[in-house]
């Protein structure tokens, strides 16, 4: 992954581990890679590997079972669906408003656009 | 805890010239921490003040709680390797059997692996080996010392980028299963800046940061766009650096911005970068070129 040098490494660790979570890469109740995995695959210091993981597990998106590691805990995927939905707005349609404003792109257009796209409603919702 | 190494106002002067000035330091056990500055920063002269090589004119220096210097106790429990160590006439093979003596910890069968790693034939003589390869065995000497406290200076003299990975990614493997105590001096600062959990700063022999490494990030942004919108959006913040190309505009702030300054930089079509370490460090040493750093 191409690390982004403004965000704190250890968030984007765990962004990348929440991504992995919502697109079902890591199933739940499947072990979580290690704080030692993931420093030597990103090529990060252990101890910012354990601060992301441990976010997560702030969050209960993963939980502890001692001894044997981290684990992807019951129902994470729905509640990160369900947080990232609720700042979809802010984060994906304010920019996409603001460059339509700033390309003359009006609402009818906009929609068009949407709808030509081929973008099914619904997705892949359980 | 109590720190591996500890700095009080430490002072090293070379006639009239201060190498080091009021240098004051605490680097944590389990810590991986980068001194970082420009050639000629003080950095070498610090190390070998930690190693014991060297007595500061000012201050106290303490490693493991004690004065290194000649404290054979104390110089057991660290391994340092310099830039361009010099070894006796004998070969790698017996160099890495001398050191195999020296450190308690030491790991034959690391070092072994790491021969082979960084392909230097143990029956070389040291002097007919590349300038790289002398650098090589240093390294594999520093990592399989495994000692509480490894210290290594530029070690890297002659390696190109693929060997210089292939330390990296050894020293992290290493570090994540044989936790231990590693200061990494370095001017190639964008290379180690993701191994780094603790950041030091050198400049012409004074400290000018000292902070997490996580902190770091952020530290200042690059505000770019339409000079108006630019301008309006940096006023009443610390301008570091101010550069004009015909109506364009980018300045660097001192930050962390929070999410609605983010999100007025977007609505204002303002690009944001920030700084990176080595960015960072250019601009601490006060060298940004053609801009002072203002307030």
């Amino acid at each position: 992954m191409p690390l982004d040098e403004g965000t704190p490494l250890f968030v984007q660790i765990a962004e990348q581990l929440a991504d992995d979570i919502v697109d079902g890469v890591l199933a739940e109740g499947a072990r979580a890679p290690s704080t030692n995995e993931l420093a030597a695959f990103y090529r990060i210091n252990p101890a910012t590997a354990a601060k992301g993981i441990n976010l997560l597990v702030d969050e209960a998106v993963l939980e502890k079972r001692r001894g044997i590691g981290m684990f992807v805990a019951a129902g994470a995927r729905e509640q990160l669906r369900a947080g990232r939905r609720k700042r979809f707005a802010e984060q994906y349609l304010d920019p996409m408003l603001a460059e339509a404003k700033r390309l003359g792109i009006d609402t009818d257009t906009l929609v068009s656009l949407i709808q030509g796209s081929g973008w099914q409603n619904g997705g892949d919702t359980p | 805890m109590t720190p591996v190494i500890s700095a009080t106002a430490l002072g090293r002067r070379y006639r009239d010239q201060a190498a080091l000035e009021d240098v004051s330091l605490a680097v944590e056990p389990g810590t991986v921490t980068g001194l970082l500055g420009r050639n000629g920063a003080g950095k070498t002269t610090l190390m070998r003040i930690v190693a014991g090589q060297e007595f500061p004119t000012s201050g106290t220096i303490r490693v493991f709680g004690e004065a290194p210097a000649e404290n054979e106790a104390v110089l057991r429990r660290m391994v340092f390797v310099r830039e361009e160590q010099s070894y006796p006439d004998f070969r790698v093979s017996n160099a890495i059997e001398v050191a195999s003596w020296f450190y308690p910890n030491w790991d034959r069968e690391l070092a072994q692996q790491l021969l082979a790693d960084f392909d230097i034939p143990p029956q070389r003589r040291i002097r007919k080996l590349s300038r790289g390869m002398r650098s090589a065995v240093g390294i594999v000497i520093g990592l399989a010392a495994r000692a509480e406290l490894t210290v290594f200076d530029e070690p890297y003299a002659g390696l190109d980028a693929v060997a210089r990975q292939l330390f990296y990614d050894r020293l992290l493997a290493d570090f994540a299963e044989h936790p231990r105590t590693v200061v990494l001096s370095t001017h190639l600062i964008d290379e180690v800046a993701d191994l780094l959990e603790h950041v030091v700063m050198l400049d012409s022999g004074r400290v000018v940061l000292d902070a997490p490494a996580d902190d770091v990030r952020g530290t200042a942004m690059t505000v770019s766009g339409p000079a108006t919108a630019v301008e309006e959006f940096v006023a009443g913040r610390a301008v570091w650096h101010r550069q004009r190309l015909g109506a364009r505009a980018s300045v660097t702030v001192a930050g962390p911005l929070d999410f609605a300054a983010q999100a007025r930089a977007r609505a204002l079509h303002l690009s944001l970068e920030p700084l990176s370490l080595q960015q960072l460090l250019v601009h601490a040493s006060g060298n940004s070129a053609d801009e002072k750093v203002s307030a």
